[in-house]
């Protein structure tokens, strides 16, 4: 590391801590957007609030590409195997945040076609609550997601222990 | 269940229908000419009502069914027409048995009743004899029962696993020899194009698409069912995530529907209000089908010159309502509360900041050879087609069919308003965009005539069975504080009958079907969601087109999923 004055300087960490780092800040949201926090989602990744600040904008659809699935919008019983095997199909390591109070429990919606809470069939990392969330509140969330990455304590990483 | 009627004979349509002395048609309180009949004459009825000059209903607006366990013919479905030209509204009720729960299919009448009775069937399980396709719409494959009917356990889930999804029958059966162009391709519902939620199935020879199926019901939240179980002013929040883009108009859509119901009227405040809010979630509407059409056929600095403004909006709808996208500021009677101090400041500033991004999307898109190159032609539909399939909104406006809700049957004094319905004639992609464009111009025209007549008073109606008392006076008049107890415990209590309101929504004609029982809760409210109409026509339009056609094609329509699959 170059110092202010010229000389260089030699900085000690650990490689999992380095990659750790490296992948909090590269974040590549797949966005499973369903119902109205998905318009929320668009508005967060739009210009006025701007996701790509925190090194999360490039969205894709492709979970082959992202490794951060943001499931936006009430998941119904007709969604759920959809759900589970895009997450399945997502490269490792990845994450997932469960946005608003539909994907988180279900919200209000406690009926005969809607999945109480998408937890049911994939591993949540972090939960943001509100019908919809504002975009404050989803960028909070992925502030968790990436103090969690830091900490090594995602859901991916107890699984895979 | 009894419906007050205004008078028992002498409606003015009656004599054109066959045979009428042996039919009951009566004027219903909410103006619908009501003609009840058994189910083996519900064909020669209907088509009458369709063929008969005097008559001419040409929209089938909605079908659905009822289900009263208590009556001696379990189950109804209701149809609900209108004549564009004539104005009537005609509802038609066929009572029939819950051991054969049967009707003929009125899809050789009006193509609108294919996805209409398909539902009826799913959630009510009334058969259509004859009916092209009769089965599951909304729920999955794996559901067992009939969920609207009234013994149907709200909360009881049926497990869906990937082996038993759809699967069209003719996916697998082929009669081209060589099969070396035809493949089948599947788009959705996990697809940016779709938007989350939409399956389209389709068949493809080279490019060209030859066959196509399309699956809904992945965001079947239950909304009928919903609102069975909470009390009146409970539903609200509920319609607000049905057009979750422009949540303000189906608020305001429900709660005037319940207004008529209980024959009150929100303060003129309230109304103009209304007014405003509404036009401007018109305009975050379009806003949002405008920009992701643009996205889709690859021109995203739209996207973003359209998402500046909306969030703008969003700020004004934060300050009156406090929440951004599912507002729940109408309420039945006026409205939650009244507007900020600086709400006339707000809005003059979103007047004048609006139409730059506008017409800076105006001048890159509208002329752009390329735009037009992907959707003119694109999609196109003729008005009798449009009308056919039940169509309404701009989609049937860019058709050439000047039917706007606003002009047709206003409320909220829409009548008071100056502005122009925008029409186009090609019925095409391109039209739609034209028609979404010009209509976002004219609710600026509207919103700025109402701000300049923004009247004072009170923004909810004094009366309390309807609304409740404001709060200082619960703590302080022993009156008020019952009346606020007995809205709380009891809700409200909507008198027994019927009626089927409609407003214009940002997508086309929005229509509640209340039916009350005199309770605190609705006994059953079907809606009449513009899309759904719309995107049945979909597969229809697909045939013949290309794979990218599709995607321009699907956007242009603005298809909501909230509001398609409720």
């Amino acid at each position: 590391m170059r110092q202010p004055d010229g000389s260089s300087a030699l900085l000690t960490t650990k490689l999992a801590a380095m990659l750790a780092w490296a992948r909090k800040n590269s974040l590549w949201p797949l966005p499973f957007g369903t119902a109205c926090c998905a318009i929320e989602f668009m508005s967060t990744v739009s210009s006025h609030y701007d996701l790509a600040r925190f090194g999360a904008e490039v969205v894709r659809f492709s979970p082959r590409q992202s490794d951060m699935m943001i499931v936006a919008g009430t998941i119904t019983d007709k969604m759920a195997p959809v759900v589970k095997r895009i997450y399945d199909q997502m490269a490792e390591p990845k994450y997932v945040v469960s946005m608003g109070a539909c994907a988180c429990t279900g919200g209000f919606y406690r009926a005969y076609h809607v999945v109480q809470g998408v937890d049911e069939f994939i591993p949540v990392d972090v939960y943001v609550p509100g019908c919809p969330p504002t975009p404050e509140a989803l960028m909070e969330g992925i502030f968790k997601l990436q103090e969690l990455i830091q900490q090594g304590e995602t859901q991916y990483d107890r699984l895979n222990a | 269940m009894t419906v007050s009627t205004l008078e028992s004979s002498g409606n003015p349509l009656a004599k054109f229908l066959p045979d009428h002395e042996e039919l009951s048609v009566i004027t219903a309180a909410d103006g619908f000419t009501e003609i009840t009949t058994d189910r083996s004459r519900v064909i020669e009825v209907l088509r009458a009502l369709r063929d008969r000059p005097e008559l001419d209903c040409n929209l089938l607006l909605d079908v659905c069914g009822v289900d009263y366990p208590e009556n001696e013919q379990r189950f109804e479905v209701v149809y609900h027409l209108t004549s564009l030209d004539k104005g009537h509204r005609v509802r038609v009720r066929v009572p029939v048995e819950e051991e054969d729960p049967r009707v003929p299919t009125a899809y050789g009448i009006w193509k609108a009743a294919d996805w209409f009775e398909r539902e009826a069937w799913d959630l009510m399980g009334i058969r259509f004899d004859g009916h092209p396709n009769l089965r599951r719409i909304l729920t999955h494959e794996a559901f067992q029962g009939h969920a609207l009917r009234k013994d149907y356990d709200p909360e009881k889930r049926w497990v869906l696993t990937e082996a038993e999804t759809f699967v069209p029958d003719w996916v697998t059966e082929s009669d081209d020899e060589d099969q070396f162009e035809t493949q089948i391709i599947n788009i959705g519902p996990s697809h940016p194009a779709t938007h989350g939620t939409l399956r389209i199935v389709a068949r493809l020879d080279g490019e060209v698409i030859t066959k196509a199926e399309c699956e809904i019901g992945y965001l079947h939240r239950c909304f009928e069912k919903m609102s069975e179980t909470h009390s009146w002013s409970e539903v609200i929040p509920f319609t607000d995530r049905l057009n979750y883009c422009s949540s303000m108009i189906n608020g305001v859509g429900y709660a005037l529907g319940v207004e008529q119901m209980l024959g009150i009227e929100a303060p003129p405040r309230a109304q103009v209000v209304r007014v405003i809010l509404s036009e401007f979630s018109r305009i975050m509407d379009h806003a949002v089908c405008l920009g992701a059409t643009l996205v889709d056929i690859g021109a995203l600095t739209n996207f973003w010159y359209f998402f500046q403004p909306r969030e703008e909006i969003y700020t004004l709808l934060e300050a009156c309502a406090g929440g951004r996208l599912t507002v729940s500021y109408a309420r039945i009677g006026g409205l939650a509360h009244d507007v900020p101090a600086d709400f006339e400041e707000q809005v003059r500033y979103l007047l004048g900041y609006i139409p730059k991004f506008i017409d800076d999307v105006d001048k890159l898109v509208t002329t752009n050879r390329i735009f037009r190159g992907r959707t003119e032609g694109v999609g196109a539909l003729s008005a009798e087609e449009a009308l056919a399939w039940g169509w309404t909104g701009p989609c049937l406006r860019a058709c050439g069919v000047p039917y706007d809700l606003r002009r047709a049957r206003p409320y909220l004094g829409y009548e008071n308003y100056e502005f122009d319905i925008p029409v186009a004639s090609t019925g095409d992609s391109y039209a739609r965009y034209l028609v979404r464009m010009e209509e976002m111009r004219q609710s600026l025209r509207i919103i700025e005539q109402a701000i300049d007549n923004l009247p004072g008073g009170p923004v909810i109606t004094d009366n309390h069975h309807a609304a409740l008392p404001p709060k200082p006076k619960v703590y302080s008049e022993m009156e008020s504080l019952i009346w606020h107890f007995k809205l709380i415990y009891e809700g409200i209590k909507v008198p027994a009958g019927s009626a089927y309101t409609a407003t214009e929504g940002a997508n086309g004609e929005l229509g509640y079907y209340l039916i009350s029982d005199g309770k605190g809760k609705p006994y059953r409210i079907k809606v009449r969601p513009p899309c759904f109409a719309i995107f049945q026509a979909y597969s229809h339009l697909l045939e013949g087109c290309l794979v990218p056609d599709a995607i321009a094609i699907l956007s242009s329509l603005n298809i909501i999923a909230g509001e398609l699959d409720r």
